[in-house]
């Protein structure tokens, strides 16, 4: 399902990163970053819910509006009952849709913020977008000091959170159309292989999105994926080819471009639903500003990954949307 | 495309894990820990004027402490993280699972955090001990005769 859109902008941007990412290619475009993973709070989640606080305020100064004023806020991550949104979302004080979709959350909200903007439901929304590693770590693997050995194909969840603004005034940056992705389970039940669980997801969104557009993959300037990692990345780009033939070029994954891989102990790259966002709201913002780059497809990967079915011995499903940014003059 | 043929592109970018690396490494930093509680036993007996049993004991104790008290610096998962069944196998690995878990939920309380949850990684190590030293006893007792 594709859905157009003709008079959805993103006006303004905002992040907040922990340590790791600030230490990372892009460190100079974020807004504020932390040095230690606590961010002055007394809890991994409660840091979490620092960093959505931290990253609206700084949102809404940029935008020079008070709360009252945005019409919805759409928002989510990765903990159970999405409490790092809901927690903050008490204090921001803007009427909230708590959404999960695990990391391909942050295309999710755009979406429906833009379907609610173009039906003209709303004016404004601010969508955010959170991860926290440690957290992440927590829920879903072991306690963070037990630190037990990983396999190196594994990726590093990023910890930060990345918020957007989105209207109908107009701004270089259009939201020019999105598709939904299915849920695809192809068997992998390894829960350190993420970028394998996902990369079926984005292909087949990738597929529906060109489909459904009558586009071929020339029309973008960039695919960027959301969080498959060095090895996911590969994957993508052989199963792409065989089971839908097509050859994928112009294409990044944000999981390889946040972190140095090389010199960060990141293993394969960056994950968690921050990881996207992060890159597209810094960097790619700035260069589709600059003009470097103008038609760009956006495919987060989400791994519905649960502990209670893993130990069931369940394979890990996978969803991916995909949004596709224009810049205008 | 099939799950079978998929798995196989999987496997294919898949980087294998360099087992015999992990092996060695443990091999040697485990040897290291067999070695350190040999010379603890040592000097306790030699020192305290103590039994080679008590003084394993009290070795038991030293290696307990210290891997608690590197949990709880924050450098010890590193440690494990390279070192891995070289560190996890000895009685460090037990002191640090518990160790963790308990720092993990201490702000959840002290009944409904840490006590619910220290044993969250060493309790199956506890009831598969008591397991396996049961059905050793009865084998014991039936097949080598007491």
């Amino acid at each position: 399902m594709t859905f157009k859109y003709n008079n959805v902008y993103i006006n303004s941007a905002s992040t907040v990163v922990g340590p790791y990412e600030a230490k990372g290619p892009f460190s100079k475009l974020y807004d504020k970053n932390y040095d230690d993973l606590y961010f002055g709070e007394k809890s991994w989640e409660q840091a979490e819910t620092k960093a959505i606080n931290d990253s609206v305020e700084i949102l809404l100064k940029k935008i020079n509006k008070k709360n009252n004023e945005i019409d919805i806020h759409i928002g989510g991550d990765l903990l159970n009952q999405l409490v790092a949104t809901n927690y903050a979302s008490s204090k921001i004080g803007i009427p909230l849709i708590g959404i999960y979709s695990a990391c391909a959350t942050s295309t999710l909200s755009l979406m429906l913020a833009s379907n609610m903007i173009e039906a003209n439901q709303i004016k404004n929304a601010i969508v955010t977008s959170s991860s926290h590693n440690n957290s992440a770590e927590k829920q879903f693997r072991n306690p963070v000091e037990y630190g037990g050995p990983k396999k190196g194909y594994t990726t590093f969840t990023t910890t930060g959170c990345a918020s957007c603004y989105l209207s109908l005034e107009k701004s270089n940056i259009k939201i020019e159309s999105a598709t939904i992705g299915s849920v695809i389970d192809m068997g992998v039940t390894d829960v350190f292989n993420m970028g394998a669980v996902m990369a079926p997801a984005a292909a087949k969104v990738i597929s529906d999105h060109l489909k459904d557009t009558n586009r071929t993959l020339d029309y973008y300037d960039l695919i960027l994926t959301g969080d498959l990692g060095i090895v996911g990345k590969m994957i993508l780009k052989e199963y792409i080819k065989k089971e839908y033939n097509i050859n994928l070029k112009n294409y990044d994954d944000s999981a390889c471009m946040i972190f140095d891989t090389d010199n960060q102990p990141v293993y394969m790259g960056g994950s968690g639903v921050a990881c996207l966002p992060l890159v597209a709201y810094t960097h790619l913002l700035d260069k589709m500003k600059k003009g470097k780059l103008k038609k760009v497809l956006l495919v987060a990967t989400g791994a519905l990954m649960n502990t209670t079915m893993c130990n069931q011995h369940l394979s890990i499903p996978s969803i991916a949307h995909a949004i596709s940014l224009e810049a205008i003059k | 495309m099939e799950k079978k043929e998929y798995n196989k592109i999987v496997d294919k970018y898949t980087p294998s894990e360099p087992k015999l690396k992990n092996a060695f490494i443990a091999f040697i930093i485990g040897g290291f820990m067999g070695v350190l509680g040999n010379f603890l036993v040592d000097i306790y007996s030699y020192y305290f004027n103590l039994s080679t049993k008590d003084a394993s004991v009290f070795m038991i104790i030293t290696l307990i402490f210290l891997g608690c008290f590197f949990t709880c610096l924050g450098f010890f998962d590193k440690w494990v993280n390279f070192a891995k069944c070289g560190l996890i196998i000895p009685i460090t690995g037990f002191a640090h699972a518990m160790m963790s878990a308990a720092l993990e939920y201490r702000k959840e309380g002290l009944v409904t955090g840490i006590g619910a949850n220290m044993f969250k990684l060493a309790g199956s190590v506890i009831i598969f001990g008591v397991v396996s030293a049961y059905l050793f006893g009865l084998l014991r007792l039936f097949v080598m005769g007491g």
